[in-house]
């Protein structure tokens, strides 16, 4: 194996991880306030990326609009679920949020699978960022340490807004007790609709930046979904941080199996979880409860 | 878990009252079963049973316990694909075959229980579906099951070297017959005092641990029954329509049996069927006419958990009651 191929691996995993993370920290965000794994994320994963290629397809609306335009659409098609459907039933046994949006990602999954086919579309990657450097010790193509930069830096910003402002601090308050926290004169549904849209925005995100990557398909969120799912239990569900820290680690260790033993790197992160839960039930960041 | 209301008799007299309405119930169906196949196309029919017993064996684990599985495509597929190579490869007769594809899933129950028993709830879900896709992908790297093309050309074979399983009519007897003997095991399951600790524990796990019981291995010998009889429905289908493919380890069926049974009535006896015969009545509709199938299927969901979540059967017997 050539220093090349496994920094190369490497790279990749890192983007992978990235959207691990992007994907499990929209999960603990909208779990956080609304108390429900919310499966239709993948959805909304392949929903970002299809509106970027769409833009770009049938209006010429290219990369760098898209990836503001994108992300604002999915969460306007968020909110508008969570305010007609998914808010109908928070009084209910969480396990009925995960039947629900299952039921979101089946409809959101199932049409585009009817209108695009399963084959995938390409969309190209923009053009400032196209060709790559070397490196030296390895070719880095632009698109890809852009990805892993901007990802990166959309994680801990987030994580800087939940942790360190003053509307991330209404949100955990709202977290711990939302009744106490109403009383305090906070609109705390609203809070709840915004969670939800910044969690779905996420997807929406990740999904744009992995339209140049990999190719838009409307199978690519039920894809990610489960093992961002196993990302989930792996970490905990609590923690922000957490997320974040699991996400990017699995997806290297993923890369990092794709070279030394590639038939296993599909597998890889279902046997951390196994691992994890004999240790530590958990999560890694998990507190029981 | 507010997932599930198991209703149980209290009285000796509601009890023996209960016991003659389902004997009656009981045997109005045996009858639908015989005379079924003289009006409606027995391989269909054969189809629907295989997904009933299916959505009974998942149920069992709803119903005592209230584990919510999403992995149950795992046990369905995986004793298909073993059955399915048994008849074709290793040509096993259809009975072997059957048992081969059960104590596989049996063993995978084994596995999973052991490791998602540990959490429960919406971890619990998300566990087993994990470990579902790790069978997925087994499934598509395994050499033996060939990848996309699956298992094709099973032979049926004879049962027990006597019945020709070829004709459809001989074949639906002998599906029917397992799937009335699956239905009467779930019954009798869920009376006796295994099912009532089940029970129990689903009401109130803390005082159950506290009383004594081993509460996880009672939880787990369920899961695995469970998933043996998931196991048997997998084979029996197989076997009978001559493939097992990707599709059957595929999460999507995890969630055709979860909406079966939700759509049926979550905790009833009789609702997973319900559920089964219109999901699978559905397919077949839908496909001929060319809607998407997954859409209608989501769609349902949403129906069912925003309108009426006792499913069915679940809400006839509510209305019946007050």
């Amino acid at each position: 194996m050539s220093l090349n191929g496994l920094l190369a691996q490497l790279l990749l995993g890192l983007i992978n991880g990235s959207f691990y993370a992007m994907l499990s920290l929209g999960l603990a965000i909208i779990f956080g306030l609304l108390g429900i794994v919310n499966v239709a994320q993948g959805a909304f994963y392949m929903l970002g990326a299809f509106i970027a290629w769409m833009a770009l397809t049938y209006y010429g609306i290219g990369y760098w609009p898209a990836l503001l335009l994108a992300p604002l659409l999915t969460a306007f098609v968020g909110i508008i679920l969570e305010r007609t459907i998914i808010s109908r039933i928070y009084q209910l046994d969480h396990l009925y949020g995960l039947l629900l949006t299952l039921g979101i990602f089946q409809v959101m999954q199932g049409l585009f699978v009817y209108w695009y086919g399963t084959a995938g579309l390409s969309y190209s990657t923009p053009s400032p960022l196209t060709g790559g450097h070397n490196l030296g010790f390895m070719y880095l193509p632009n698109y890809r340490a852009w990805v892993v930069v901007a990802s990166v830096a959309i994680c801990f910003g987030t994580w800087y807004g939940i942790e360190r402002t003053r509307l991330g601090a209404y949100l955990r308050a709202a977290t711990e007790n939302p009744t106490l926290v109403r009383a305090f004169g906070i609109n705390v549904p609203l809070l709840v609709t915004a969670a939800f849209g910044g969690g779905v925005a996420l997807a929406g995100l990740a999904g744009v930046l992995a339209a140049p990557i990999y190719q838009v398909n409307p199978l690519m969120g039920g894809n990610i979904i489960i093992t961002v799912f196993a990302v989930v239990v792996i970490g905990g569900l609590g923690s922000i941080l957490g997320s974040i820290v699991t996400g990017l680690t699995l997806g290297v260790l993923e890369g990092l199996s794709k070279v030394f033993y590639p038939e296993a790197s599909s597998m890889v992160i279902f046997a951390m979880m196994i691992v994890v839960l004999m240790i530590k039930p958990a999560g890694l960041f998990g507190t029981e409860r | 878990m507010a997932l599930d209301r198991t209703i149980t008799a209290d009285t000796d007299a509601e009890k023996s009252r209960e016991l003659r309405a389902n004997a009656l119930w009981m045997a109005l169906g045996i009858a639908a079963l015989i005379v079924a196949p003289h009006f409606v196309y027995p391989l269909f029919l054969v189809k629907f049973l295989c997904m009933a017993l299916f959505a009974i064996a998942f149920n069992l684990l709803i119903g005592g316990g209230g584990l919510l599985s999403f992995g149950h495509a795992a046990f369905f597929g995986g004793g298909a694909y073993i059955a399915a190579e048994a008849a074709k490869v290793w040509g096993l007769p259809f009975e072997a075959a059957v048992l081969a594809g059960t104590a596989t899933a049996a063993f995978l129950g084994v596995l999973f229980g052991a490791i998602a028993i540990r959490r429960q709830g919406l971890y619990f879900a998300m566990i087993t579906l994990a470990l579902a896709q790790a069978v997925y992908f087994l499934a598509l790297r395994l050499p033996f099951t060939h990848s996309e093309d699956g298992i094709q050309g099973v032979p049926r074979g004879w049962l027990l070297g006597i019945v020709d399983l070829r004709g459809n009519l001989a074949l639906y007897y002998t599906v029917a017959g397992i799937f009335l003997l699956g239905y009467l095991f779930v019954w009798r399951v869920a009376r006796s005092p295994f099912g009532q600790v089940l029970r129990a524990i689903k009401d109130n796990r803390p005082r159950m641990i506290s009383l004594g019981y081993p509460v996880d291995r009672f939880i787990l010998l369920n899961f695995v029954l469970s998933a043996a009889l998931s196991g048997v429905a997998g084979s029996l289908k197989a076997l009978s329509l001559g493939l097992a493919t990707l599709t059957d380890v595929d999460w999507s069926t995890s969630g055709e049996v979860v909406l079966m049974v939700l759509l049926g009535g979550l905790g009833t006896l009789f609702g997973p069927v319900v559920g089964a015969a219109l999901t699978v009545a559905m397919d077949d509709y839908l496909a001929g006419i060319g809607i998407p199938v997954p859409v209608v299927i989501g769609l349902i969901f949403i129906a069912v958990i925003l309108v009426f979540r006792r499913g069915i059967v679940g809400e006839i017997l509510h209305r019946l009651r007050h």
